[in-house]
């Protein structure tokens, strides 16, 4: 498993997942179609906003951030629990382990290929709406908007990881799939994605700025929307991102390992 | 044994089959429980914070709010208890041919496969969803009144009923397109719109969730029918959908089942 035989395996896995996607075009689009939240909060939001500002934040605030929640969502959707919950359960995961590719890199690489039909798909008509809508209320700072894509591709890293990391749990207990309910619930209202941040009540945007959920989705969509930032506060935040995600790898990585010890191949 | 009397019996057992084997795991009511209260807290985090600095919203204020999102977590736990258990496994069947078996079988085809599997500990969310709706009446300081009380009851079952027909219509639009199997969960998707007063949404998409998505005859209508905002006009058209979908939806599945073709060897 060396070094040079994974760089040489992936643009074939790249071509493969690409390949998939393509194929379930039509399940793909109705997945994305079901991230309807952002837009169910938008609706209520840009609602009380029509009557004033709501803790400052204006009917056009309010467009660009679920948006660029929706953007973010979209381009960092991952299903990695529910494949390797799936290869666990029916045994596939012992022919993954017998390729000479480490399979968090096949598994990165598949949702890699996604990104692109994903990107496509939700994109045009998010910007559109965010440029001829919102534009006061995205970022104006040239350095800022450089730190866009780092922040979305950090935010990509640390939701596949700590993913990665969740499905690994699969190898220690029966019904890991609840947790994936249970992390969603953290996640929606710890990263931003339900509300703003700084809207929680008391205590909460304190703890919720230091954990790793806010830069799965808040992060970017900060950088996006330029709230109190400026350009050092974004490249502050897109350093902390990354070593989030550099954490949560290392230890999703070391779980991957135990839990790769105690399988046992059910069915053939 | 005459029809009348076979049916109740036939949803008996199979409720009966579902309950043992929620039995067997009687530790995930507790867990189960937990996070039906953590799902009903997490839906009405928004609403909180929005009428900690507002009176009222689109025209609703606080406790008629919570009137609607309690009427939504009781038609969730409805949902997810009673017909999406049942109905998320159809499209597999449709695909491997295993439906045949239930063709075989006498009794209405679409009865066995909506009463196929129950999610028993579902019953939390519905009487965590009808304790909002206490809540919401206490805060209002009043009781609904008697006619108001039947109006709406009688709403929420519609309500009930536009929802099944809409989940077995796209279940049976999956016998001609087999490969959509994830169109229910769109259908969940779209129906957290539900849990605002379709008030809050403007122009277009009131307009969508109004008539072409009946999102406001699910929840909106059925709590203001509570509340006593509702003209007899609007509650007659709401049955009035209601029955029409559930027709709708019987003959698209009697269509469906007469179009398929076994996929079975």
């Amino acid at each position: 498993m060396s070094l040079r035989s994974t760089a040489r395996a992936v643009p074939q896995l790249l071509r493969t997942g690409l390949a998939e996607t393509v194929a379930y075009r039509a399940e793909f689009v109705v997945w994305m179609l079901t991230t309807t939240l952002p837009l169910v909060m938008l609706g209520l939001w840009t609602s009380v906003a029509a009557d004033g500002e709501f803790r400052g934040y204006s009917s056009p605030d309010f467009v660009a951030y679920y948006l660029a929640a929706l953007i973010v969502r979209n381009l960092t959707g991952s299903w990695v629990v529910w494949q390797i919950n799936d290869e666990i359960r029916r045994g596939i995961l012992a022919m993954r382990l017998l390729r000479p590719v480490h399979p968090f890199v096949a598994y990165a690489a598949s949702h890699v290929a996604a990104v692109p039909l994903r990107g496509l798909i939700a994109l045009p008509v998010t910007v559109i709406l965010l440029a001829t809508t919102a534009r006061d209320s995205l970022t104006h700072d040239p350095l800022q908007i450089a730190l866009i894509l780092p922040s979305l591709a950090g935010a990509w890293l640390l939701t596949f990881a700590f993913l990665f990391g969740l499905g690994c749990l699969a190898f220690f207990i029966d019904k890991s799939m609840a947790l994936l309910d249970v992390y969603f619930g953290v996640f929606a209202v710890l990263s931003g994605y339900l509300i703003p941040l700084s809207m929680l009540p008391s205590w909460l945007p304190t703890v919720a700025r230091w954990l790793p959920f806010r830069f799965m989705l808040s992060a970017p969509v900060e950088v996006i929307t330029g709230r109190e930032l400026g350009a050092g506060g974004a490249a502050q935040l897109v350093a902390l991102q990354w070593g989030y995600a550099a954490l949560i790898l290392a230890l999703a990585l070391a779980l991957w390992r135990a839990g790769v010890r105690r399988f046992e191949a059910v069915g053939g | 044994m005459t029809a009348a009397l076979r049916y109740p019996r036939l949803l008996a057992l199979q409720l009966r089959v579902s309950l043992t084997t929620a039995m067997q795991y009687r530790a995930d009511f507790v867990v189960e429980g937990l996070m039906s209260v953590y799902w009903v807290s997490w839906n009405l985090l928004p609403l909180l914070i929005l009428y900690a600095d507002r009176p009222s919203v689109a025209g609703w204020d606080f406790p008629s709010a919570l009137v609607v999102i309690g009427w939504f977590v009781v038609l969730r736990g409805i949902l997810e208890g009673a017909i999406n258990p049942s109905l998320v496994d159809i499209v597999e069947r449709i695909r491997t041919g295993a439906f045949d078996y239930v063709l075989l079988k006498p009794a209405d085809s679409q009865f066995l496969i909506s009463t196929a599997r129950f999610a028993p500990w579902r019953i939390i969310d519905v009487i965590g969803g009808f304790v909002i709706l206490v809540i919401a009446f206490a805060r209002l300081g009043r009781t609904p009144a008697v006619g108001d009380l039947a109006a709406g009851g009688l709403l929420m079952l519609a309500a009930v009923i536009v929802m099944y027909a809409l989940w077995v219509g796209v279940v049976a639009a999956s016998f001609w397109v087999v490969r959509l199997d994830n169109l229910t969960y769109l259908l969940g998707a779209l129906f957290d719109t539900a849990r605002w007063p379709v008030q809050v949404f403007r122009g277009a998409w009131r307009f969508l969730f109004t008539f072409v998505l009946p999102m406001a005859l699910m929840t909106t209508y059925p709590a203001m029918a509570l509340l006593g905002r509702i003209d007899v006009t609007t509650a007659l058209a709401c049955v009035a959908g209601a029955l029409a979908l559930a027709i709708g939806a019987r003959l698209l599945w009697i269509g469906a089942v007469r179009n398929y073709t076994s996929a079975s060897s």
